[in-house]
């Protein structure tokens, strides 16, 4: 996995609460059964005019002009400034695979739904909470000053403003290590290996049901 | 202590804690589609890894699959992306040996429908897909949950999923339900009081006289959108419901494990006084029948209701959603419900499409005929044996003489992955989980309702309230 650890980035707003999952990548693109090439998808329906297949050559196809990530002076960005409860709905990780692949590195909400918050981690992008009053804040600094960006700094948890101001966040210790290192939690798991086996071999005593044999 | 169900089950299931607050949570049963998977083999491929437990497996094709004729199995499917995938879940399952239930297969159907069905949900256990509506199997006093597709091969290579407590919400409805309204319009004005991101970080247990009086579909049914309202899991106690359906399935324990198991799954409910973070009532008589008017479930009214102002809202956030959500669905302010008209009707999706559901919409519309108004109306039962069962009790030909059409089982217009969509700028009826943005086809309208409502919606033409057709 990617590590995060700082990113300086220019930001973006999405400016709406409950922004799902089936709008950051609509449902046609999920039939890949790659894990990669999402990007030029990510928000098929409201980037662009007409609608999106698997296949199509997305760079002939008509722009919205008024959505936010068209717009030119978002070129190269790798922050999202969101409202709360983004990510909802579908559990697919498809939704931060397109975040990825079209850049973003690190989100910035009040709040999001629990599913989409822990594939993020899986995927190197790093969801930061702040408060609504301080998100409100950067969405109102985002407005007034082209080119905005930010500093987010994993190890200190802090989010800094281009006027020095900075905001902590917290961040689950486990998870903090995983994308500080790029590691790979399955392999941590599997540390654990002989726990896991005599738990099962003790949960198989105390509770033979459970492992009914489901190929009989 | 006093625990709550979900302390229980946690316990239960714990490996092992870190120092940092995370644990290891051992998975009984996990549940594969087409869709959420293929990454995740691909992955486990990659690393050189096998499953832990090739038994705890269990899958089926269900959100590509087309509801027309199928006999041809995969090769049914015109679409080559959607074939692809099916045939590389096949494959995959075929290659490690996993049960899989093929598109053919009598016992093929939606995954939250069929695990259930097949008695491959059982009280007690912990139970993971990669899909959302995992929650459904909290009907079972299970804790179940969906994962994304990291988390899938991480399952697949471990059993187990790392994860940190949730907190414990309660949520009771007391009372007696109106005749007339069902399970799905308790969830979704469940949704409506307290909005999609209400259970966000809880385990949701549902309790109280009229969930205890609820069937396990609809039990099913209103565990389903606990996700829609945030929460990861949501919960029923066991009681004699719940050990009646289980009883008998193909994969319930027979003999003396079944003695052992349903001593075992009789501690599964709540203990008295143990400690929730939040609590929230809801009076049963309450709930009237219930229809989503715009892009999030929490969008959600009363079928006598007017839609609101978006301008008389106080939180500008919501005044801004809701704004866009006319726009959107193409209404304005103070609009009646009863006068949504509706393009296309849908029946099915793992929210409801259960026999339970099929028979109270046949039951509304015997002898009935879908409006003239009214594109197509569509009915896709759950798996192939809720199909078989509703034909042995003759309401396919109920729906097919009202005008319905009778479809193979599968997702179809819940998220219009295959070919049952709507038109832009349709509005439909739906027994489904999701009216957001285009979920249903691009630039479509959704109206989530219960299934009755969906059938009367059929035959007027617009949304009525069943309360008056009983
Ligand atoms: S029926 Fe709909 S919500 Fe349920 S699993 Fe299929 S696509 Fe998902």
């Amino acid at each position: 996995m990617k590590k995060f650890i700082q990113l300086n980035g220019l930001v973006a707003p999405m400016d709406q609460s409950n922004v799902d999952t089936d709008q950051i990548i609509p449902k046609q693109f999920l039939k890949s059964i790659k894990r990669s090439g999402f990007g030029p998808n990510l928000f098929d329906a409201w980037r662009y005019l007409d609608e999106g297949e698997p296949g199509m050559d997305n760079s002939s196809r008509p722009l919205n002009p008024d959505f936010v990530l068209n717009k030119p002076e978002f070129k190269g960005v790798s922050i999202m400034l969101a409202r709360q409860n983004f990510g909802c709905g579908s559990s697919r990780e498809h939704a931060p695979w397109a975040l990825e692949d079209f850049g973003f590195q690190a989100l910035i909400a009040p709040s999001y739904a629990d599913i989409f918050y822990n594939n993020c981690f899986k995927n190197g992008i790093l969801p930061v909470i702040l408060s609504e009053e301080i998100v409100d804040r950067l969405f109102q600094e985002q407005k007034a000053s082209e080119g905005y960006s930010l500093d987010i700094n994993l190890e200190t948890q802090l989010v800094t403003t281009p006027s020095g101001e900075q905001f902590s966040f917290e961040v689950d210790d486990f998870r903090k290590h995983c994308l500080l290192n790029g590691l790979d939690d399955i392999g941590i798991t599997l540390q654990d290996e002989t726990v896991i086996h005599s738990y099962e071999q003790q949960r198989k005593k105390e509770k033979a049901w459970l492992f009914a044999d489901l190929k009989a | 202590m006093a625990d709550t169900l979900y302390d229980k089950l946690w316990q239960d299931h714990l490996v092992s804690e870190r120092d940092d607050g995370s644990a290891l949570i051992y998975i009984d049963r996990h549940i594969i589609h087409e869709v959420t998977s293929p990454q995740a083999f691909e992955g486990l491929r990659m690393a050189g890894r096998k499953p832990w437990r090739i038994s705890a497996n269990i899958a089926t094709p269900d959100h590509n699959v087309p509801t027309t004729e199928r006999s041809a199995g995969v090769d049914a499917i015109v679409d080559p992306v959607s074939r692809l995938q099916v045939q590389t879940l096949d494959e995959n399952c075929d290659e490690f040996g996993i049960l899989e239930f093929k598109m053919n297969d009598q016992r093929q159907g939606i995954v939250h429908v069929i695990s259930p069905e097949q008695g491959a949900t059982l009280p007690g256990m912990t139970i993971v897909c990669g899909d959302s509506h995992t929650s459904t199997h909290g009907a079972f006093a299970a804790l179940a949950q969906g994962i994304g597709t990291s988390e899938v091969e991480h399952v697949l290579a471990t059993q187990c999923l790392i994860q940190r407590k949730m907190k414990n919400m309660l949520i009771r409805i007391d009372g007696e339900l109106q005749i007339g309204v069902g399970a799905k319009d308790v969830v979704l004005a469940i949704i409506g009081k307290i909005g999609t991101a209400g259970g966000t970080g809880f385990a949701m247990e549902f309790a109280g006289s009229a969930i205890r009086g609820l069937s396990m579909e609809g039990r099913m049914t209103i565990c389903n959108m606990a996700i829609e309202a945030g929460a990861r899991t949501g919960l029923v106690a066991v009681d004699d419901t719940t050990i009646d359906y289980v009883k008998g399935r193909p994969f319930a324990p027979t003999g003396e494990l079944w003695e052992q198991a349903e001593q075992n799954w009789r501690q599964l409910v709540t203990d008295e006084g143990a400690h929730f973070d939040e609590i929230v009532e809801i009076p049963a008589e309450s709930i009237a029948p219930q229809v989503s008017w715009g892009v999030s479930p929490e969008m959600v009214l009363p079928i006598d209701a007017e839609l609101p102002d978006p301008a008389m809202q106080t939180d500008p956030v919501v005044t801004e959603g809701y704004k866009r959500a006319m726009e959107y669905m193409d209404f304005k302010p103070g609009m009646k419900i009863t006068d949504i008209k509706v393009d296309r009707v849908f029946i099915g999706s793992c929210t409801n499409s259960r026999i339970e559901d099929l028979r109270a919409a046949a039951t509304l519309i015997k002898g009935k005929q879908v409006s003239n108004s009214v594109k197509q109306a569509l009915v896709v039962p759950g798996s192939g044996l809720v199909k078989q069962q509703a034909e042995k009790e003759g309401l396919d030909q109920i729906f097919v003489d009202a005008g319905f059409e009778w479809r193979n089982p599968g997702c179809s217009m819940c998220l219009a992955m295959n070919a049952d969509k709507l038109g832009d700028g349709e509005h439909s009826a739906s027994t489904s989980n999701r009216n957001f943005e285009g979920r249903q086809g691009h630039g479509g309208r959704t109206h989530l309702v219960g299934p009755e409502m969906a059938a009367a919606a059929a035959i007027e033409g617009h949304f009525v309230d069943v309360r008056t057709w009983y």
